[in-house]
């Protein structure tokens, strides 16, 4: 059913609105204004002030990438538990928040994070010391979790539902307890869902500059924020396209460790 | 015990992650327009939304990008499925690694290398970049829903309407395409959420003056939201849930849909 040729009309597409498209990115990258090659745009993020920028970036979201995964794995496991044939019900839960806008979901942690906020009065109300947590590293880290969680929930849980339960018996017949069976069966065999969690809740942690913006009221700035602000405020394309490549090389390698483990992207989504 | 302690995480887990919103649901409600202060029970904020001319129009812009995109994106990317189905592995991983990048590459970075290229172009930034952008990143989450699903099927029963006498696209239609539907209309539905909730692409590929709901809320932060985005946030999430709820509610047939 079907020929080679179907898929043409996509590859044009893609070849179009992305392969182009990133070319253009290393093409300003790598140039100056007269259009000859430069390496100055990437090697500005040797000063001072970038450089801290991708650190702290860098830091953060591998910070929000293991509390995801700490928070994610026994929540799939709980939800793989409850729902052998109702797949339905967790993508229910996890899409159906994207239909509030992400934006105003994230500005409602300021609400609940804020010094006089939900979360002060509830603490408040119990006598307990007030928390002053917005506008810092701490804020953004919870609003990096928050939003991305879902992307490392889906991928694990798509994996633990394909383990047959015959793997899990044929350890504890072979005399593995629990902790045996989860660390040197059901751990292992979890790894592509893993990986995929991990790149798709660390890509995007570590180029926001969304959640900065909001959770860390611009006094906090990440490697996005450096960017977006090259592009829009300060009109400067080609320093932050030189950016972006140093961005992208992380991109990159998140994406070849991907391909490893997941070859067709199936476990994403 | 082990039980409980399943079911508390669970709660745990739900609240942090519908927290917010039920945030977002009780400011709708607010009187005042203060963020941390009550000022009362109030429907103002609905009445307002419906008088509000530059959110119903951003409203309107945001439904018409999800909807168009979403559409081409599932027109394109079940065709690519039934392509990339029949071809060799080289070709295959090739197409199927770049139809991967999008979705992987971070939003900033689709965003601004689109906008650079439509620039570079001469092509104005407008409704309609954000439109092509959309359609770019939807695809892959299409093609995710499809292959699967085309993976599953048994070519025989194809061949044997082939051999019926049936013509390949009648075929297509009537054998092909019921098999496919589930994984086609989660796609859609996957690409109408995504292009529903995105902002970063959006926001550098868009031209002056055209809005989408996210683009208006970020430019509304620093001057502090009005409550009408709450409101109708408040409406489409509830509109959503109880459409979400209908469906399945009906058991088993209906329960592919949104796999």
């Amino acid at each position: 059913m079907g020929r080679k040729s179907f898929a043409l009309p996509y590859i044009i597409w893609m070849v179009g609105f992305t392969v182009i498209p990133l070319a253009m990115i290393v093409f300003y990258g790598l140039t100056d204004r007269t259009g000859a090659f430069t390496l100055s745009n990437v090697a500005q993020i040797m000063t001072a002030e970038h450089a801290q920028a991708l650190w702290l970036s860098v830091g953060l979201s591998v910070v929000s990438t293991l509390i995801c995964l700490l928070l994610a794995y026994p929540l799939a496991m709980i939800l793989k538990g409850i729902s052998h044939s109702q797949n339905s019900l967790v993508v229910f839960i996890f899409i159906l928040p994207m239909w509030m806008n992400s934006l105003l979901r994230t500005m409602a942690w300021q609400t609940i994070l804020s010094n006089q906020g939900v979360l002060n009065a509830v603490l408040g109300f119990f006598g307990l010391p007030a928390v002053r947590i917005i506008n810092t590293a701490g804020a953004i880290v919870f609003g990096m979790v928050y939003d991305f969680l879902p992307f490392m929930v889906l991928p694990i849980y798509n994996v633990l539902i394909k383990i047959g339960q015959d793997k899990v018996d044929a350890a504890r017949d072979l005399g593995a307890n629990g902790m045996q069976t989860f660390f040197r069966v059901i751990f292992p065999m979890s790894m592509p869902g893993v990986v995929s969690g991990i790149t798709m809740v660390f890509v995007p942690s570590m180029t926001t500059f969304v959640i900065s913006n909001l959770l860390g009221g611009g006094k906090v700035l990440l490697i996005g924020n450096v960017i977006e602000q090259a592009f829009t405020s300060g009109s400067n394309w080609r320093l932050g396209s030189g950016l972006s490549l140093v961005l992208m090389v992380f991109i990159f390698i998140s994406m070849a460790v991907l391909a490893k483990y997941d070859p067709e992207g199936s476990n994403v989504i | 015990m082990k039980n409980a302690m399943k079911k508390i995480y669970l709660i745990l887990m739900l609240f942090y992650l519908y927290a917010p919103i039920l945030v977002l649901i009780v400011l709708s409600f607010n009187e005042a327009r203060s963020r941390v202060v009550w000022g009362g029970f109030s429907l103002k904020w609905y009445a307002d939304l419906f008088s509000n001319e530059t959110v119903m129009s951003a409203l309107r812009t945001t439904l018409i990008i999800a909807f168009v995109s979403a559409f081409v994106a599932t027109v394109l990317g079940t065709l690519a499925c039934l392509g990339i189905n029949r071809m060799k592995k080289a070709p295959r991983t090739v197409v199927m690694g770049m139809n991967n990048i999008p979705m992987m590459n971070a939003d900033i970075v689709t965003g601004i290398s689109l906008m650079l290229c439509f620039m570079a172009f001469g092509v104005t930034l407008s409704m309609q970049t954000v439109l092509l952008a959309h359609i770019t990143f939807n695809v892959p989450y299409v093609i995710l829903s499809v292959m699967p699903k085309l993976k599953q099927m048994e070519g025989s029963t194809y061949e044997a309407a082939l051999d019926l006498g049936a013509s390949p696209v009648y075929a297509f239609f009537k054998v092909v395409m019921p098999d496919l539907m589930p994984g086609i209309l989660s796609g859609f539905l996957m690409a109408f959420t995504m292009s529903l909730d995105d902002f970063v692409i959006t926001h550098f590929t868009t031209g002056a003056g055209v809005n989408t709901l996210s683009t208006l809320v970020y430019s509304e932060v620093r001057r502090g939201i009005k409550p009408t985005l709450y409101a109708l946030s408040t409406l489409m999430f509830v509109s959503v849930l109880v459409l979400l709820i209908l469906i399945n509610v009906r058991p088993q047939k209906k329960r592919d849909v949104i796999e």
